[in-house]
């Protein structure tokens, strides 16, 4: 095995270890705490792919700011009482909606014909490319997607404004 | 010859020395931080400071360090073991990497890279986690407080300083914090964007939690915040990334506006000089952070938040399109000091304004609160 192969197994199962934390810890906080660190071990992989752009944004906006938002909300609110709520009545119909899905991702993923990095060569991007791509070629998406964001902006602060009254 | 890019030929061994080489810097550089704002504070408030171990008190934090390694490692009994036992480290491992991309000298970091730049603001962005971890496994009302604040806190000045950085990384054409100290081969770039400098200053003073932005350690409202429960290394973890943090920022700082090691001496210097420019660059800063901590009394919460998100973010904003319109234009250099130097100007005017206003009422009282009317003449503020 070669270094980057010692180095991606170790990555891949802080991710998998991690992301199964998310889904077994009893306490919604570890869970949010195991997200945090299955998110990392992603952008572990992203590193090895060699596009260090994607990896730094993976950190700086999944794990430094949504998870944020998820470890607010639970600080804030009274955590030990979720841990009785872990299964609920539906569970045989969530073993099979996941069950599906994680069907239809494996096929996916094993199925599709993957343009270029299939073969194990890694073609690095510059993300000056990227950044030029971005605001050439793909201009319109990401002005639609920022158009969103603002939209979603302005709904929580009128939302908050509400709460506040008169 | 010094160098830590030497090729030692094995990769662990590469990876290994270079974080000796940090630990070291981190540890030496915490032991003398300590005795220098003590020194600094005493100064300021025409005392002493620590004289009697060793010369002028220079022995002080060693002592000081020995005792906190040798004291009881105490846990309060309802604290959640795993997280509180974890919190310091996730607290100091993300300023720990963030070092590791900085470039010392010409040649002399134990990495270089193209994003140089947004790496630290990414992995310095994660020390949120160890804040909020703290306060919440430590079962405490205030910890849990402070921890919130923390976050919130370092979330919000993130965003400045994001965009401060931008702002430059757009004048320089890239991310790699070597390619921007190469660019302020003859001028730096604290005269070229003024007003972003300022705007990195003061949000880089806010993510360190240093007056007058230390609202989540204050000691007169929630009694020192996520450390409150912390004694021993553990309590010590927290200092050394915080002044591990303030190394950190002001060398930033000294590379991306002060001209790093290059400015004023030139380009064919040796490493040695090299080193004396971003030490005293550094240093310069050091002290900077230190001097406003001991000036300055705290910002109440809702002034620290309005101050980010209602000045300082629309600040840095201006200067990404003031800088947009130069690069469009192709106007010369000079256009760039004119309009960041106005806008800086600007700060400083909405700054005075801000403070010569009369304190209104807070507005962040609880909603139950809200609902009975305020008394004539409640104008007095604060609660």
């Amino acid at each position: 095995m070669t270094v980057a192969q010692i180095i991606f197994y170790l990555i891949a199962a802080l991710a998998v270890g991690g992301a199964l934390g998310v889904v077994l810890a009893r306490n919604a906080v570890y869970a949010a705490l195991f997200l945090i660190l299955a998110l990392l071990a992603v952008a572990g992989v992203y590193i090895l792919l060699g596009s260090e752009f994607l990896a730094l944004v993976q950190v700086l906006i999944y794990a430094g700011a949504i998870t944020v938002l998820l470890l607010f909300a639970l600080m804030l609110t009274r955590t030990t009482d979720v841990a009785e709520s872990m299964t609920g009545a539906q569970w045989p119909l969530a073993v099979v909606v996941s069950m599906l899905l994680g069907g239809l991702l494996i096929v996916t993923v094993t199925t599709s014909d993957w343009p270029g990095d299939a073969d194990g060569t890694i073609t690095r991007i510059l993300f000056e490319d990227l950044g030029a791509a971005l605001f050439t070629q793909w201009a319109v998406p990401f002005e639609i997607a920022s158009l969103v964001l603002f939209v979603a902006l302005v709904g929580a602060i009128v939302i908050a404004r509400e709460e506040e009254g008169e | 010859m010094l160098t830590l890019t030497y090729d030692v030929g094995n990769i662990w061994l590469d990876a290994l020395l270079g974080v000796l080489a940090i630990v070291g810097l981190m540890t030496v550089g915490t032991l003398a931080l300590i005795w220098l704002e003590r020194k600094v504070s005493a100064r300021i408030q025409m005392r002493l400071g620590p004289m009697h171990v060793g010369p002028y008190g220079l022995l002080q934090t060693l002592a000081d360090a020995v005792k906190l390694i040798g004291k009881e490692d105490i846990r309060p009994r309802n604290a959640d073991r795993w997280i509180f036992e974890l919190a310091p480290f996730a607290v100091f491992v993300p300023v720990f990497v963030a070092l590791v991309a900085l470039p010392f000298t010409r040649d002399w970091a134990v990495s270089f890279l193209d994003l140089g730049v947004f790496f630290v603001v990414a992995v310095t962005g994660l020390s949120f986690v160890g804040f909020l971890m703290a306060g919440w496994a430590s079962d405490n009302k205030y910890a849990l407080l402070g921890g919130l604040r923390a976050a919130a806190q370092l979330i919000s000045y993130e965003v400045p300083l994001v965009l401060s950085l931008i702002a430059v990384s757009m004048i320089v054409g890239s991310l790699s914090l070597s390619e921007i100290v190469i660019y302020q081969g003859r001028v730096p770039l604290f005269v070229w964007q003024p007003l972003a400098f300022f705007i990195f200053f003061v949000a880089a003073l806010a993510e360190l939690e240093r007056q007058p932005f230390d609202i989540p350690t204050a000691e007169s409202e929630v009694v020192g915040g996520p450390f409150i429960e912390y004694s021993g290394i553990r309590w010590s973890m927290f200092f050394l990334a915080s002044y591990t943090g303030l190394i950190v920022y002001s060398m930033l700082g000294a590379l991306v506006f002060l001209g790093g090691w290059d400015w004023p001496l030139g380009r064919e210097l040796g490493l040695w000089w090299q080193l004396v420019l971003i030490v005293a660059k550094t240093g310069f800063l050091i002290l900077l952070f230190m001097w406003i901590r001991f000036a300055m009394p705290r910002l109440r919460i809702d002034q620290l938040m309005s101050y980010c998100w209602k000045v300082l973010i629309p600040l840095a904003f201006l200067q990404i399109f003031l800088n947009g319109l130069v690069l469009v234009y192709d106007w010369p250099d000079i256009m760039l000091l004119i309009t960041s130097g106005a806008g800086l100007l600007l700060a400083g005017y909405v700054i005075d304004r801000a403070v010569r206003v009369e304190p209104r009422t807070l507005r962040l009282v609880p909603a139950g609160r809200r609902a009975k009317p305020a008394p004539a003449g409640a104008e007095s503020g604060g609660t």
